[in-house]
């Protein structure tokens, strides 16, 4: 285990979230979709442009910026 | 509870098929509006229940009910504001964990809360089962399965909510625990609310405490203004616990807050509440199709591929609807010109009130099949995809994926309208991104601009056709995205909203969703034909038509007719007036009836001229002759407000080409070709123009709905019109200036 910020990580990686270190409005629409420390995701892809970022988590898919993914830092399994 | 009539509101996630379960419940007994002040939409409808009338309302979906999007304030304000006897909390069975925050949220407000489970089957398929009786336990409200799409499970929910409207249950605030820093702090901050009766009118204390701990800002301003001294004590608990924390933690009271929640609800699903037979996060139908959909190589091209199915189905299946229309506008006309005597109320009553109505109504056909395509799209969860594909690039230029939509529909492969544009911003829920989107989509290039260009075009650049449209429609992008960005970096200034985005799955959209969809918006576009085009359409006709003509200046062309016909043999007269078709003429008569129809043209020239649009026309000359534009071109362009298409019609009188049709104009751009004053880069000049200037006033109209003030209607008019003047004096000038 060791920890990444979301946005190094790559496709088909999963982990479990350490921290969300997003204040204001993102920061309470991160964690209204359930990105809080202990959720597990797993990158699904990334669009043609290489941003946004989309990840399976819950058993839903949610998507957001590489700018906002840096705010979240993940355990990252081997 | 009594006879009076009851409330039931939908409330729950994007998503989660609360609309459907709406359409079920209500059919089409349903009625949208938006709530006082703001642009969200306001859904409601009744449902009759043992022969009493339910009002059920469709909150906005959410996914949390703080104060920071327009949604969530609005939900709330309804929960509190009219209490709703029972909110029915509609949740994805198969994403129960994240779903049951806003339940959480709901439970906290001391709202009755009756949970339905939906989509169960779908739950069922990915190998989730849910204990339903350990769940409703654990919860402390009744819970009910049930399947939206087949209608499943509707009866017994009503029948529970009925139960609920009785006052069959007690309800109580739920109390979660937040931990050692903030659960002592809310207890303290829950006795001084109780004590000071600190909004208690409204809200329960300790769930203002709460929202204290959250820095609400819409609870705070309420508390600030109803006792500064409460909401300062309770300011500097807050403040204390926050230090604690952020020292302690490196967290701050909302951070921890929401974790605690999250907690709350993995402890609930606990001991076989939830149980999965398959992993949750593997792949079903939905993520293969995107893996393919939404690939870095395929994605683009099947986007491009969709759009253009979207353009086609459009275009296609509207024609001849839209065709029956002209047809019978057309009829509606030729009879009133045949009833009606000559003058002022005939001329009132075709061109003012049935050209005006009749070329907004014949529109409807083309809307309601945009539409249609349209909610397809959003239902089945293709647009979500497009937004995420696109927003790399809209982003650079201020906006967010989801804009895409309103440029294309607008027109962004040429041919759309403005209208469906406008009021498809709706799927934005940024505001800033959103209000951008909807200024500069009326710069794409819509249907009702082509004639015009086409027009241009074929006077001026003959031979290099599909070149110059494709450039017109590479101006009218980079324009747009060019001036969101100045919009945004100056009168929509800020950052960027937050894209974090659900991808839902995709699903095959029910018949009645569209069909309800569809209608919504194409009725409200109707409404608005019906009353302030009418009267738009009204005051541009008395603009082009008043002051009449004196006396003195009719006299020359009733003599230059009294002459023709005094010189004709009388026989020829004879047939002339009692033949009804050109062919039966003979070469005698079509000659002088030909002389007759020049004169009659020249007089309307004369008589536009005269008219107070001419005279506007005339008196702008002084500064449009910067951009190449005489007074013909100005009243043109003036007349164009009303719709695009106008401005060639009117091009047409002011050069004394009687009715021109759009579709046919050959002729006209003849007589342009080989009109003093008139040459390739007037035309480009005029083209600039037309791209950007002020959108038609039905768009107008629609932003100022939209935007939901009068402001932006009126900014929009006069920026497009700067916007467009400037760029088209220098397009000239500099044209001018290099020798073309």
């Amino acid at each position: 285990m060791y920890k990444l910020p979301m946005r190094k990580m790559k496709k088909n990686q999963s982990g479990v979230i350490s921290a969300v270190k997003a204040t204001g409005e993102l920061g309470r629409r991160i964690r209204d979709m359930g990105m809080v420390p202990g959720s597990e995701i797993k990158i699904q892809g990334h669009a043609p442009l290489y941003d946004p970022v989309s990840l399976r988590i819950m058993g839903f898919t949610l998507t957001l910026r590489n700018s906002e993914a840096d705010y979240i830092d993940v355990e990252v399994n081997e | 509870m009594n006879k009076m009539s009851a409330t039931i509101a939908l409330a729950g996630n994007p998503n989660s098929g609360k609309t459907t379960l709406f359409n079920a419940l209500t059919g089409a007994h349903q009625h949208v509006g938006n709530y006082p002040g703001v642009t969200v939409e306001k859904k409601e409808g009744t449902y009759i229940l043992n022969g009493r009338k339910l009002k059920v309302v469709d909150l906005p979906g959410t996914y949390s009910l703080t104060a920071y999007s327009l949604e969530e304030v609005v939900a709330r304000d309804f929960l509190v504001q009219e209490k709703p006897q029972v909110v029915i909390d509609i949740v994805d069975a198969s994403n129960l964990e994240r779903n049951l925050y806003l339940t959480l949220q709901f439970m906290e407000l001391g709202v009755p809360v009756c949970l339905a489970l939906n989509m169960i089957d779908v739950a069922e398929t990915r190998g989730i089962s849910i204990d339903v009786d350990k769940l409703s336990k654990s919860l402390g409200i009744p819970i009910v399965s049930t399947v939206a799409r087949s209608g499943k499970g509707k009866d017994r929910l009503i029948a529970t909510a009925e139960s609920i409207i009785k006052g069959d249950r007690e309800v109580r605030p739920l109390t979660i625990s937040y931990g050692k820093d903030i659960d002592p702090a809310l207890t303290e901050m829950e006795a001084i609310v109780q004590s000071a009766r600190f909004l208690t009118d409204r809200y329960p204390a300790r769930w203002v405490a709460l929202k204290y701990m959250e820095s609400d800002e819409q609870i705070r301003k309420l508390g600030h203004q109803q006792d500064a001294n409460v909401s300062a004590r309770l300011d500097r608990i807050v403040t204390k616990v926050a230090h604690h924390i952020e020292d302690t933690l490196d967290s701050y009271p909302e951070a921890v807050i929401a974790d605690q929640r999250y907690g709350y609800i993995k402890s609930l699903l606990k001991n076989n509440v939830i149980t999965h037979r398959k992993d949750p996060n593997r792949l079903f139908i939905s993520d293969k199709i995107d893996k393919v959909v939404t690939n870095r190589l395929a994605g683009p091209l099947i986007m491009l591929a969709i759009v253009f199915g979207l353009y086609h189905f459009t275009f296609t299946y509207s024609e001849m609807p839209v065709g029956w229309l002209e047809a019978f506008f057309g009829w509606l006309g030729g009879i009133v010109d045949r009833v009606l005597p000559e003058g002022l109320l005939k001329s009132l009553i075709i061109s003012g009130v049935i050209d005006g109505v009749g070329g907004v109504l014949g529109f409807v056909p083309l809307i309601m099949f945009m539409f249609l395509g349209i909610a397809f799209l959003e239902d089945s969860g293709y647009m979500a995809r497009m937004a995420y594909m696109l927003d790399r690039v809209f982003l650079l230029f201020g906006l967010h994926g989801s804009s895409v939509m309103a440029f294309i529909i607008s027109g962004g492969i040429a041919g759309g309208c403005a209208v469906p544009g406008v009021m498809a911003t709706r799927t934005l829920k940024s505001r800033k991104e959103r209000l951008a989107t909807l200024l500069t989509a009326p710069f794409m290039n819509c249907g009702a601009k082509l004639p015009v260009f086409a027009l241009l075009v074929a006077a001026f650049f003959a031979g290099s056709e599909a070149t110059v449209m494709l450039i017109i429609t590479l101006i009218a992008w980079v324009g747009a995205l060019l001036a969101a960005k100045f919009l945004r970096m100056t009168v929509i200034r800020g950052a960027s909203t937050p894209f974090v985005m659900e991808l839902p799955p995709y699903r095959l959209p029910t018949f009645k969703g569209l069909a309800i969809h569809t209608w919504e918006r194409t009725w409200q576009y109707i409404k608005k034909a019906g009353t302030v085009i009418l009267g738009i359409s009204v005051i541009l006709w008395a603009l082009m038509t008043f002051p009449e003509l004196p006396e003195s200046k009719r006299q020359p062309f009733e003599q230059a007719r009294e002459k023709i016909m005094a010189t004709a043999p009388p026989a020829v007269i004879q047939t002339l007036e009692s033949a009804e078709e050109e062919g039966s003429l003979s070469d005698e008569a079509k000659e002088i009836k030909t002389q007759l129809t020049e004169i009659d043209l020249k007089e309307a020239e004369t008589a536009l001229q005269n008219s107070v649009a001419g005279r506007i026309g005339s008196s702008l000359e002084t500064v449009s002759h910067w951009a190449g534009f005489d007074w013909r071109t100005n009243i043109a362009l003036v007349g164009g407000f009303a719709a695009k298409e106008v401005v060639v019609s009117t091009l047409g009188t002011a050069y004394s080409l009687g009715e021109v049709d759009p579709e046919a104009s050959e002729s006209l751009s003849e007589t342009l070709a080989n009109a003093p004053g008139w040459r390739p880069l007037t035309a480009m000049s005029l083209i600039i123009f037309t791209i950007f200037y002020a959108p038609c006033f039905v768009t107008v109209i629609c932003i100022v709905r939209e935007a939901g003030s009068w402001k932006w209607g009126v900014f929009s008019m006069i920026f497009n019109t700067l916007l467009a003047f400037t760029l088209a004096v220098i397009v000239f000038q500099i044209g001018s200036a290099m020798g073309f």
